[in-house]
């Protein structure tokens, strides 16, 4: 039998459950703790517990949010080095360029640019400087640096400049660790690098959190490998993970999207998740979440993550409905709902003593609502409904009616009979969706290249290529390995005919 | 002349996104080479094409390429301020102030930052009133001003001139070769311009134009209105359509970027459809069926909500926009500016109507 254990270490709950083939066959909710860790260990003896077969699952998949709070929150970052190469071109926009003042002095160590780099189609800009990476590489050791990022013009289309810089720098200071820009973005040079510098600021938090997951669950007595799962519902080993920590920033509201997917048996379809202060619309494609393509702004630095697109309402079952006029939120009593809402108790009307009125869910004390004006009732929840709707008609990509999944503490608010959707669909599980969709994370491999004079198929074909090696190299049995997502785009100005062609396949684990 | 402040720099990124009409590259790297040179110490001045001598000599800049290119062979000021300074040593003559060739997109910005390496004042203007894609597409064009010399700076120590040019048509063919032999991105100083023809034929106020237009969007957010009613507002503008992205369809063809997009409509425009065409920049829209807009009419895709341009290259399946329409300047209007940049021009076989008819 297959056993996979799904954990979410979210800001409010630790989530985990196992899944035994496709059956959930236990789920726990904890609450999450200051230390992450202890959090987890609880929500793994919980899970043991309800199913003792848990300490037999084959892999365990962990998301969190926990790198995205660390920049946000300016806490456990380290000193980087950035080493550009790339000029002469680019020498007035050095790196960090553009980021928030506070971040960049708390991150910044060293900043380095150097000749090299290359041109869109391969050729190179200038040559290396090497000599000049060997004295950058001693003054990072001299200064006692321990992690550098490096970004080189062109990259993603010719790494060797990247390369090199890094066997430099493993021969002069071999403890550092080095982020490499291409590894981890697209086309856009500052942007790749801002990623590559958060990266590495974050690199050590990452080594010491994943050691720490590792440890709860060794402790619990499980010994399968572990994975963190990644902003696009795929995962990576822990190991790996723990170099890459930008690559889980938005692992949250992915992981929702694709619990729902699952617990739905449903791959194309949008998904509304109802937490207790705002509410995720996003839209799935072929079982994964459709991505923004804008610029993503991680704690004020502009970067190109993978990242889902998501529309937040300000509506959850902690928010706030005022009588007169009638109003439905945008504040929340967040996750003091248990102390301040009607039915606990409280004095605070909120979304959820209005639901429990209607009968729509069955929480705390519900003689504490039934004064309750019916029309009040009634009106609070055909606002609520018009929020959801045009919050659904935003978010769809089609014409006609689809599906709509809730997940969520809060899916209870969804009601039957939606405008512009066919059907909407309340699973078991749905609270914990997000677990699960930890737990059902495949890995990805994905190429965004620049080919010149190839017919469109071709060019595909290449780049499809190109994405399977790189899924396979992270894990991937090849036998499982589709295409989610290929994408094409001329270049205006660029010669021949150049065509922009960006290719993401996933498969399931191998083994 | 005036002085410039930064935040009127910042603004001028935000209005000269929108008249860049979807192309022209986004300003964002030449706003952030703008605050750095403003965090040195810089103070760049504004002109009016009045205080200029009719003798005057004024570098008509821009930066060439790809915008794909310029993502990662990052804008210079240095660089487009060897382009003016190699017109000069070729000229023989130095020049009394510059001026941006297109004031929608990065090109809005790129004289300010070799204003700033040269201490030479901005004219406050264009040649376009927008952006276009092709070099004959100019008022300077359209007056058949001469279309030579001009200079071509790479950040190696690479320089081209190119000294004279049978037409239009063959600068921008000789110049395009240079621009991608040396990477698909250059800063070049176009044909310069005595003050006569600046007073005569320049495109004038536009750079004005552009930070006012940025300031009513910026103002607009801070108070929480919308921002696409405070374009509408400041320019006199039209609102068109508003929907979602159902369908983009893009191709390469003789150096363009040309495709269509397909919106679908929302709130008052629910049920009907509208069809954008372009060339780099947006060409002709089409309501349900019949053509509603086209150039030289700007047409302009923004984000519904933030009020943000999007430029042709990152329009995207599912995004929420609005198009709106603001007025061309008047010289492209003429029957002749018409020849130049009307639809015709763009393969199109329509009549020019403009909206504002």
């Amino acid at each position: 039998m297959r056993r996979r254990l799904g954990i979410d270490v979210g800001g409010t709950n630790t989530d985990a459950v196992l899944l035994e083939d496709d059956a959930v066959a236990a789920a726990v909710k904890t609450p999450t703790t200051p230390d992450v860790t202890t959090g987890v260990t609880r929500a793994l003896a919980a899970l043991v517990e309800q199913a003792p077969t848990a300490r037999e699952a084959q892999a365990v998949m962990i998301g969190t949010t926990h790198f995205t709070n660390a920049v946000v929150q300016r806490r456990d970052l380290g000193r980087v080095a950035g080493i550009r190469i790339g000029l002469p071109s680019g020498a007035s926009l050095p790196p960090f360029v553009d980021w928030p003042k506070d971040l960049a002095d708390l991150v910044r160590a060293e900043v380095v640019m150097l000749e090299g780099g290359h041109e869109f189609d391969g050729r190179p800009l200038v040559p290396f400087d090497t000599r000049g990476m060997r004295t950058a590489a001693r003054r990072v050791r001299e200064l006692g640096i321990r992690s550098v990022a490096v970004a080189a013009v062109f990259s993603p289309l010719n790494a060797s400049c990247e390369e090199e810089a890094a066997a430099i720098l493993h021969e002069e200071c071999p403890d550092v660790a080095v982020t490499l820009s291409h590894r981890l973005g697209r086309i856009g040079l500052l942007e790749r690098e801002n990623a590559a510098l958060l990266n590495a600021c974050l690199i050590e938090l990452a080594r010491t959190t994943t050691r720490a997951f590792t440890e709860a669950l060794r402790g619990s007595g499980i010994a399968a490998p572990l994975y963190l799962t990644q902003n696009d519902g795929t995962v990576m080993l822990a190991e790996v993970a723990g170099a890459y920590p930008v690559y889980s920033f938005a692992s949250g509201p992915t992981n929702s999207m694709r619990g729902a997917a699952f617990l739905s048996k449903r791959d194309e379809a949008l998904v509304i998740d109802v937490g207790g202060t705002t509410t995720d619309i996003g839209s799935l494609r072929q079982g994964f979440p459709r991505e923004a393509n804008s610029v993503v702004e991680i704690g004020g630095v502009r970067t190109l993550f993978r990242m889902p697109d998501l529309l937040s309402l300000g509506l959850g079952g902690g928010t706030i409905v005022r009588r007169e006029p009638l109003a439905i939120g945008p504040a929340s009593v967040g996750y003091r709902l248990t102390e301040q809402a009607l039915v606990f108790g409280g004095d605070v009307l909120t979304v959820t003593d209005v639901a429990v009125a209607a009968g729509l869910i069955d929480l705390g004390d519900r003689a504490r609502v039934a004064s309750l004006p019916a029309a009040l009732v009634k009106n609070s929840l055909a606002r609520i409904r018009a929020m959801i709707e045009e919050g659904v008609d935003r978010m769809k990509t089609e014409a006609g009616d689809a599906p709509l999944i809730a997940v969520g503490g809060g899916s209870f608010l969804v009601p039957p009979g939606l405008a512009g959707v066919s059907e909407v669909l309340n699973v078991p599980h749905q609270a914990v969706a997000n677990a699960v969709g930890a737990a059902i994370a495949q890995v990805s491999g994905e190429v965004d290249q620049i080919f010149q004079d190839l017919p469109r198929d071709e060019a595909i074909a290449r780049a499809r290529a190109a994405a399977e090696d790189k899924a396979v190299a992270a894990g991937a049995d090849p036998a499982t390995i589709n295409v989610v997502e290929v994408e094409d785009l001329p270049l205006a100005y660029l010669p021949g005919n150049s065509l922009r062609t960006r290719v993401r396949v996933v498969g399931d684990i191998a083994g | 002349m005036r002085p410039v402040t930064v935040e009127e720099i910042e603004s001028l990124a935000i209005g000269a996104w929108i008249l860049g009409t979807g192309g022209g590259g986004s300003p964002y790297l030449a706003l952030l080479n703008m605050r750095e040179l403003y965090d040195k110490g810089v103070v760049c001045r504004l002109m009016d094409a009045s205080e200029l001598a009719d003798d005057d000599l004024v570098a008509v800049c821009s930066n060439m390429g790809a915008p794909l290119v310029g993502q990662e062979r990052l804008t210079d000021p240095k660089t487009m301020a060897l382009a003016i300074t190699m017109m000069e040593e070729y000229l023989g003559r130095k020049f009394r102030a510059v001026m941006s060739l297109e004031i929608g997109g990065g090109n809005s910005i790129q004289p300010f930052m070799g204003a700033a390496m040269l201490d030479l004042p901005v004219v406050d203007g264009d040649c376009m009133g927008r952006a276009f894609p092709e070099a004959q597409m100019t008022s300077f064009a359209i007056h058949d001003l001469q279309m030579y010399p001009l200079t071509l700076a790479d950040v190696r120590d690479n320089a081209v001139v190119v000294a004279r040019a049978a037409s239009w048509k063959w600068m921008e063919r000789i110049s395009r070769k240079a621009c991608v032999e040396v990477g698909s991105i250059a800063s070049t100083c176009k044909a310069p311009r005595t003050g006569k023809e600046i007073k005569e034929c320049a495109i004038l106020g536009s750079t004005t134009k552009a930070i006012g237009i940025g300031q009513a969007v910026q103002a607009a957010r801070r108070a929480h209105r919308d921002p696409i009613e405070a374009v509408l507002e400041v320019e006199a503008g039209i609102k068109i359509f508003s929907g979602k992205i159902h369908d983009i369809a893009r191709r390469t063809t003789e150096g363009f970027l040309r495709g269509t997009a397909t919106i679908e409509g929302l709130d008052a425009f629910r049920g009907h459809v509208f069809k954008l065409a372009f060339q780099n920049e947006f060409a002709v829209g089409w309501l349900d069926g019949e053509p509603r807009v086209m150039t030289p009419d700007l047409i302009c895709v923004l984000d519904t909500v933030a009020g943000d341009a999007i430029g042709t290259e990152t329009l995207r399946y599912g995004q929420r926009v609005t198009v709106i329409a603001l007025p061309a300047p008047p010289i492209l209007l003429t029957p002749k500016g018409i020849e130049h940049v009307g639809p015709r021009a763009f393969g199109y076989d329509l009549d020019f109507r403009s909206v504002f008819a």
